[in-house]
């Protein structure tokens, strides 16, 4: 399956997230992007859904990093996720991470 | 050799602290504990609290399951009928025999009730243990009047627990003051008059002839002196006796006023027997505090081993809150020393009596009797118990601090043996010796020493000597605001100011490290608001805001954000009460009224926002900061306007305060208020900033809190003028927003300001610091550079391309699902979610 389009790279936010709709083997899910312009990846994804709110909220937390970790806090109870491997640093829980990337102005889904 | 069997009888505070100490120590001994009340022990001290919420599980000092672990054999519910002493061995009044090798007997006391006729009637109680309290309870159900009978320390704590209960309470006492014991005749009256003021009743010299039925309650009390008290309940708490029955049937020596007779290791006339507590008597004197108490029982433990300690007294001196009234009393309170030199201070509009009694040179103190303050309790006391010399003019040490600094003992004079916690015995060598060991937080400490877990009277001292000793060893307290900065949001605040630093990223590259965290970017994002004041959405700042500044919306836990616009003062236009119902008529929003004084609108999805305002600044509102740490509202009454009693203008003035500080971004929420006169409607004594007017003016409060730990703010000055009261308030803010740490209410804050009120006042009041010029212009450039963030945000394209759920979509979060419950919509829960069958992700 090819890379699919999510959106522009002016709908990102620098340093924050935005929520982007994706069909991910048919079916539609919510993927929290991040644009960290001064990392090598610079796009990140991971599911919108947080799973100890329990709302689609992970695009709209603070992100940061802890210890060398890229990791967003949820807006609702400030636990950290990964930007990386959507781990959550204080509970043992985790988010689906997806595949995103730069192709000129372009944010693609690749996987 | 057989292991050493130790039975203790008797599970109160103190034998309880026996067998915990014994369990912990290298002594090797089978510990049996037998107590007659059916549950393990609790703490006696904090009883009258299950009246004021504790529940009685709250009090416990241990459990079943606790003695199991430490390998004890523990009975309750059984008293100890006979002591055996040729076989050694005790019998229980249900059967059971227990061998020892060695006895301890912490029996404790019981209430004293005079013999008065009448007192074995129904409704008339003792005060001493938790079913007690049930049977006061039960009493009180449905009655209006109790009395205490006994004006001492554990009179007035049940004469507490009665007021707590919704009784109307008596103190009847003998003497002819209170609390007798402990406080000097000066001490006493002033004791009596604030007791007075809080509604308890006080009738003193009274001696009870006898009680007979009463005509319009239960009991009625005849006195001597020909007057009389009708109650529907006597408790009576007129001293305690000790229980020695059970010595006194084993032929053990008893002292002539009763009391198990001890020798200074706690041995009783047989040496295998020993005695702690209450129930024994030390050259004729009873020890009836729970701290002397536990050094008998230290000192009762270590005749088991090599290390024979002596018990020679212990200090009698406390400090306590009685019926919300501070009462401490130091050695020899009322200075019945040879030749003992006394001082005292009374101050009778603030109630409070203080008197410092030092020996006939002047140099040491003798004891002390605090009534109504007991801050110098503890400085009183260091120099009491150590002896230390005292200044040339020891009045220092009770007079207000207004009347030159106070003199606090500073922690590096006291010495290594200095008691820091006198319950649980622990000196200032004890505490240097955890940190010595690795202990580097007061925490530490305290679970290492056990310093402060006791009646917690000793935390401040216990800080200041541990913060001291850490400074002194160059061990820097990490006041960091995150791993990001090595500063404090104080510092931060400096460097922001004096580099003229403009955004986040240039103070990371300057003096931080990484990229930032949830902790310090609100935190940075809050102080570059407070100095430079763009907009809340200015591109470099975006990234810093929690969400609900990014939304300019308060997220609620769906995921939908509440709308709250502005509402100077609760003054409200008919035509803007119906705007605001049009606007959750149109989108549906859930309506409720906050409690300062404005609407709440809530579950509007992202896309909505801007809209919504749209429509709300047309109404001529504008954004109403629920979302900041900013100023919230300021509540006010109704005022002279069209109050009866309103002596000023109290809703004019509010609307003028809320929109001089609407905006301002500070450490944490904001809340004020303005009350037309005394009566205080506006409730602003529980404000940051509570402004109530007077005849001549207004009074400023400061500091006030609602919310998990509630504080009465601080009277700051009074009869101001508006001018004035401006002035005070612009530096006031400004002050707090420079010094405060992230998230401090201005409540904790001025707890944490060294030198308190005093100093605050004279900061602002006094300019002490040279900085109320600065203050001012500084607040007066936030008050010039407002803006309705709402308002500008909605001319800029680019600040609202955030305000939809997904970029690349318009549909909606199907997460968010609403129900309808009392004719509005709600979140829906989890169920009810399913039902919609709406699915949301795996």
């Amino acid at each position: 399956m090819g890379a699919q389009k999510l959106c522009n790279k002016k709908d990102l936010v620098v340093n924050s997230g935005v929520c982007a709709l994706a069909q991910v083997n048919g079916q539609p899910q919510q993927l929290a992007v991040f644009y960290l312009p001064d990392t090598e990846q610079q796009v990140f994804a991971i599911h919108n859904w947080d799973p100890l709110g329990r709302a689609n909220v992970l695009s709209r937390g603070i992100v940061g990093s802890i210890d060398n970790e890229l990791v967003v806090a949820s807006p609702l109870y400030k636990q950290h996720f990964s930007l990386t491997t959507g781990k959550c640093l204080e509970e043992d829980i985790s988010v689906p991470t997806f595949a995103v990337t730069l192709s000129g102005d372009d944010v693609l889904l690749t996987a | 050799m057989a292991k050493l069997k130790v039975v203790v009888v008797g599970n109160g505070m103190v034998g309880h602290h026996y067998v915990e100490t014994l369990a912990n120590s290298d002594i090797d001994a089978d510990i049996c504990v037998i107590g007659g009340e059916t549950r393990p022990a609790y703490d006696r001290v904090h009883l009258s609290e299950v009246f004021d919420g504790k529940a009685p599980a709250d009090l416990a000092l241990t459990t079943r399951e606790a003695y199991e672990e430490l390998g004890v054999d523990a009975h309750f519910g059984d008293f100890v009928s006979k002591i055996d002493r040729d076989n050694k061995q005790v019998v229980t009044e249900g059967g059971q025999v227990f061998d020892y090798d060695k006895l301890v007997l912490a029996t404790g006391s019981y209430p004293f009730v005079p013999p008065v006729p009448g007192r074995e009637r129904a409704h008339c109680l003792t005060y001493r243990t938790i079913d007690d309290l049930g049977e006061i309870k039960a009493s009180a159900k449905g009655k209006q009047v109790g009395v205490v009978v006994g004006g001492g320390l554990l009179g007035l704590e049940c004469a507490n627990a009665l007021k707590n209960l919704g009784l109307e309470a008596h103190v009847v006492e003998f003497a002819p003051g209170l609390m007798g014991v402990q406080l000097d005749e000066g001490g006493s009256r002033m004791l009596r008059r604030k007791i007075e003021a809080l509604g308890v009743k006080v009738h003193t010299s009274k001696a009870t002839e006898k009680i007979v039925e009463g005509d319009q309650h239960r009991l009625r009390m005849e006195f001597a002196d020909e007057t009389s008290l009708e109650t529907d309940m006597i408790v009576f708490s007129a001293g305690i006796r000790p229980y020695d029955q059970l010595a006194r049937d084993a032929g053990l020596k008893v002292g002539e006023r009763g009391g198990i007779e001890i020798d200074y290791h706690c041995k009783t006339s047989d040496e295998n027997i020993f005695a702690i507590g209450e129930c024994a008597v030390l050259g004729n004197f009873i020890f009836g505090l729970v701290a002397p108490g536990y050094r008998m029982a230290e000192a009762a433990v270590l005749q088991l081993s090599d290390d024979k300690v002596s018990f020679t007294g212990a200090d009698m001196s406390t400090k306590l809150k009685l019926l919300g009234v501070d009462v401490g009393s130091v050695g020899d309170s009322k200075g019945m020393a040879d030749g003992a030199l006394a001082f005292v201070f009374s101050d009778e509009r603030d109630e409070v009596y203080k008197r410092l009694n030092v020996s006939p040179d002047g140099k040491y103190v003798l004891g002390a009797t605090l009534v109504g303050d007991c801050d110098d309790y503890d400085t009183i006391l260091q120099y009491y118990l150590n002896e230390i010399e005292l200044p040339e003019n020891p009045e220092s040490l009770i007079l207000p601090a207004s009347d030159g600094a106070a003199p606090t003992l500073g922690v590096d004079a006291l010495p290594m043996t200095a008691s820091i916690c006198s319950c649980h015995n622990v000196t200032k060598g004890d505490v240097i010796n955890a940190i010595d060991n690795g202990c580097m937080t007061v925490a530490a400490v305290k679970s290492d020493t056990k310093a402060s877990t006791g009646c917690g009277g000793c935390a401040a001292l216990l800080k200041n000597v541990v913060d001291f000793e850490l400074a002194s060893r160059g061990v820097e307290v990490d006041t960091s605001i995150c791993a990001h900065f090595k500063y404090t949001r104080q510092e931060l605040f400096t460097i922001v100011q004096s580099t003229q630093t403009k955004t986040f990223d240039q103070l990371l590259a300057s003096h931080g490290q990484g990229r930032g965290c949830d902790i310090c970017k609100p935190a940075v994002a809050s102080i570059l608001a407070s100095l430079w004041n763009e907009h809340v959405l200015a591109s470099d700042l975006v990234p810093l805001q929690d969400t609900n500044d990014t939304f300019m919306a308060n997220m609620q836990k769906d995921g939908t954000y509440s709308v709250v616009p502005r509402v100077p003062g609760g003054e409200i236009l008919p035509d803007q009460l119906i705007a605001l119902g049009e606007v959750a008529k149109q989108f549906d929003l859930y309506s409720k009224i906050t409690g300062g004084q404005r609407v709440d609108l809530f579950g509007a999805r992202l896309n909505d926002l801007p809209e919504i305002w749209s429509r709300l600044i047309e109404a001529g509102f504008e954004t109403g900061h629920a979302y900041a740490k900013s100023l919230r509202t300021v509540k006010s009454c109704v005022g002279s306007t069209w109050c009866r009693y309103g002596v000023q203008d109290s809703v004019g003035q509010a609307i003028d305060i809320e929109h001089r500080y609407k905006g301002l971004r500070s450490p944490h929420k904001l809340k004020m208020a303005v009350s037309g006169c005394t009566r205080e409607c506006a409730e602003a004594q529980s404000k940051d900033v509570g402004i109530i007017a007077t005849e001549h003016g207004w009074n400023l409060y400061v500091c006030g809190n609602g919310g998990m730990k509630p504080r009465h703010a601080d009277l700051f000055a009074t009869d101001l003028d508006t001018a004035t009261l401006i002035k005070y308030i612009d530096r006031f803010l400004m002050f707090y927003v420079r010094t405060a740490d992230r998230l401090q209410r201005t409540s904790v804050w001025l707890e944490s300001l060294e030198g308190g009120l005093p100093y605050l006042q004279d900061v602002i009041i006094n300019d002490s610091l040279g900085i109320a010029d600065d203050l001012e212009r500084q607040m007066q450039h936030v008050i010039e550079t407002y803006q309705c963030e709402w308002k500008t945000a909605l001319s800029d394209d680019e600040k609202l391309k955030r305000f939809r759920h997904f970029v690349n979509s318009d549909l909606a979060d199907d997460n968010v699902v609403f129900v309808e419950e009392r004719g509005q919509k709600r979140p829906a829960d989890l169920q009810e979610k399913a039902q919609k069958t709406l699915k949301a992700v795996s």
